[in-house]
């Protein structure tokens, strides 16, 4: 399984595709991080707990956090890595050649999904990296041990969530015969996902509770709750979920709503293992989700005919 | 037996593409697989190298199970695809520089296994050069060097001649042949053209429809066929003599004063002693080989 991980690495940190999207990535991210240490340069208050962690989840105006924007366009590059992963090698006729040496088809597509997420881990931890960098230089201080570990539990569950776009686009590539018909596939489940669930959400509660200005709070509340429901389905909104009290240390997986309903809730910050506790659930279903994905390419993949022709 | 294949059916969905197929093949031999578009060639060889199950049936590869063994038979037979495909945007050298890694040989020895195969294919001065750039023949001969890292001791080659000059083809073949001899490997190879491979397979089996219809010696299979001869400054009366005997089995009139004719084995002694006495010239006379479709077509009329 080695040389598969190794040539594949070597493939997608060579491509133009990867390229791209990280460079992407990259000056969206820059540039959210950039205006929100500004942010704090205007509002040096802001900056008293966990300015570390701000930096990831606030963005001042219009543009949205890095978290979102990870959210967002981090299934983009990730699928993209895997949507031709199989059946490239297909219409190439690399297959047969490859799959006539001595390893196992699981191994094969192990090394291809491993190679995967060691380039997006690659792409996140140096973009962390490079908030950290822009951080230092603003704020004129390191982030401290908390901050730290809870970035690092951040970068696992933002590596999770990347991995089951990954392994979506990996089993794409498995259903489909022609990359075309994959990728078409992948980007639409993208926009699904990011976008269209969203919507379906919103108008779903609409009709089910309809609210006014002038609704009472629980009709509010039942609103608000249906739309959470249906959106779970949603790794997206999963990811964001999960990530939220990892990120703001005083998050206790309650809408602002809620909050509102209930005076008294205090609102200090959790010790870490708290924070986890509160996204774990959402934790659950992402490694769920990410399972099935790679156990229906396996059996699809497992006893199909290597014919090129 | 290095190969052995008992009562072999492969279906698709309703498409009997292998219909009780028995095979042997013995070490150190060179065995032709033959057969019309559909025969079942590439499905035969899918099954022996388990990239796909067959229906029913027995295999031993190298005496092992390929459905329940693939590796093992994986680590001792090489095979080149019949549309080999490759990683365009690599050189030649990292092409098979990734087959030797997925063999595990060390990284030493590969670079001396890799640098050999491609200097007995002829791709020493392209070695560096992306795949991308190559032509159909020189991607063929990079899939023969393919097999050669591996040193199998078995190589089955699918079509290894498809698409390639008569020249090229033969020099692939003359190299299959030396590889034989000299390293003693065992090939198993596909083709539809009979006459290509006759030169250097010791024995062929030929395919129709998913059964063996024949098998043995290119020569046994080929023989009998009677002999062709072509004769010059025939008079009338030359035509009339001939077409009285049993022995001219065809006379046809080609051009003018010119007769074709097909004549049975024991007939020649007499052709050229009649065309000698109308004053005529005997153009050509040899034996008939039959062409692959008329062996087909023989087998299929018994
Ligand atoms: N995936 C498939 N689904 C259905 N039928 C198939 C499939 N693959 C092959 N066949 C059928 O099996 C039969 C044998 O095909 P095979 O590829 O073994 O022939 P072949 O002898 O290699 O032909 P060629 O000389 O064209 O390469 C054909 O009739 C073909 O239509
Ligand atoms: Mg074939």
């Amino acid at each position: 399984m080695g040389a598969v991980f190794w040539k594949e690495l070597a493939d997608h940190l060579g491509s133009r595709r990867f390229f791209l999207l990280s460079l992407i990535i990259l000056v969206v991210a820059g540039t959210s991080v950039y205006l929100g240490i500004q942010g704090f340069q205007q509002n040096p208050g802001a900056a008293q707990d966990f300015p570390y962690l701000r930096l990831f989840t606030t963005a001042p105006g219009a543009l949205p956090s890095f978290l979102s924007f990870l959210a967002f366009f981090g299934p983009l590059l990730a699928v993209l890595l895997g949507f031709d992963a199989v059946n490239s090698e297909f219409t190439r006729g690399t297959v047969s050649r490859v799959l006539a040496q001595p390893i196992y088809r699981d191994a094969w597509i192990n090394g291809k999904f491993l190679a995967g997420l060691a380039t997006l881990g690659i792409v996140v931890v140096s973009i962390v990296l490079l908030i950290f960098g822009l951080g230092l230089f603003a704020l004129g201080f390191p982030p401290d041990g908390p901050e730290l570990a809870r970035l690092g539990v951040f970068l696992v569950v933002a590596l999770l969530y990347l991995g089951f776009w990954l392994a979506l686009g990996i089993l794409y590539s498995v259903l489909f015969r022609s990359t075309a018909s994959s990728a078409l596939a992948a980007v639409a489940t993208w926009l699904f996902f990011t976008l269209f669930l969203y919507m379906i959400a919103g108008v779903v509660a609409d009709q089910v509770v309809p609210v006014r200005a002038d609704s009472p709070a629980e009709a509010w509340l039942r609103h608000e709750n249906l739309r959470d429901f249906i959106l779970r389905f949603s790794p997206v909104a999963l990811f964001e979920e999960a990530t939220l009290p990892i990120l703001v240390p005083s998050y206790r997986g309650l809408s602002l709503l809620a909050l509102l309903m209930q005076p008294g809730v205090p609102t200090n910050p959790l010790p870490l293992g708290q924070s986890l506790l509160v996204g774990w659930p959402q934790l659950v279903g992402l490694l769920a989700l990410t399972s099935v994905c790679f156990a229906a390419a396996y059996l699809v993949f497992m006893r199909r005919e290597i014919r090129t022709s | 037996m290095i190969v052995e294949a008992k009562g072999l059916k492969k279906e698709y969905r309703g498409v009997r593409a292998l219909d009780g197929l028995d095979l042997a093949i013995a070490e150190g031999e060179i065995y032709g697989l033959l057969g019309p578009n559909g025969s079942g060639k590439t499905t035969t060889i899918l099954i022996l190298l388990g990239l796909t199950e067959p229906t029913a049936g027995a295999v031993r590869v190298c005496g092992h199970d390929p459905v329940r063994e693939p590796l093992a038979v994986k680590r001792l037979v090489g095979y080149m695809p019949e549309k080999v495909g490759f990683y365009e945007e690599l050189s030649a050298v990292e092409n098979l520089r990734y087959i030797t890694r997925l063999n595990g040989i060390p990284e030493g020895e590969a670079r001396r296994r890799i640098a050999e195969a491609l200097e007995q294919v002829g791709l020493r001065e392209v070695a560096h050069r992306p795949v991308a750039t190559f032509s159909h023949g020189m991607r063929q001969r990079l899939g023969l060097a393919d097999v050669l890292v591996k040193r199998p001791k078995l190589a089955i080659l699918d079509e290894p001649t498809s698409g390639i000059d008569p020249e090229g083809a033969a020099q692939i073949l003359d190299l299959i042949r030396r590889l034989r001899d000299e390293a003693g490997m065992t090939v198993l190879l596909s083709s539809h053209l009979l006459h290509q491979v006759q030169r250097v397979c010791d024995r062929v089996g030929i395919l129709h429809r998913g059964r063996m219809v024949a098998e043995g010696r290119v020569a046994e299979l080929t023989a009998s066929g009677g002999y062709l001869a072509r004769v010059g400054r025939a008079s009338p009366r030359l035509r009339a003599r001939l077409e009285a005997e049993d022995w001219a089995l065809a006379v046809e009139e080609v051009g003018p004063g010119e007769l074709a004719l097909t004549l049975a084995e024991d007939g020649r002694p007499a052709l050229l002693r009649f065309v000698a006495e109308e004053g005529g010239v005997v153009l050509e006379l040899r034996p008939k080989q039959p062409t692959l479709e008329e062996i087909y077509l023989r087998y299929f009329r018994e």
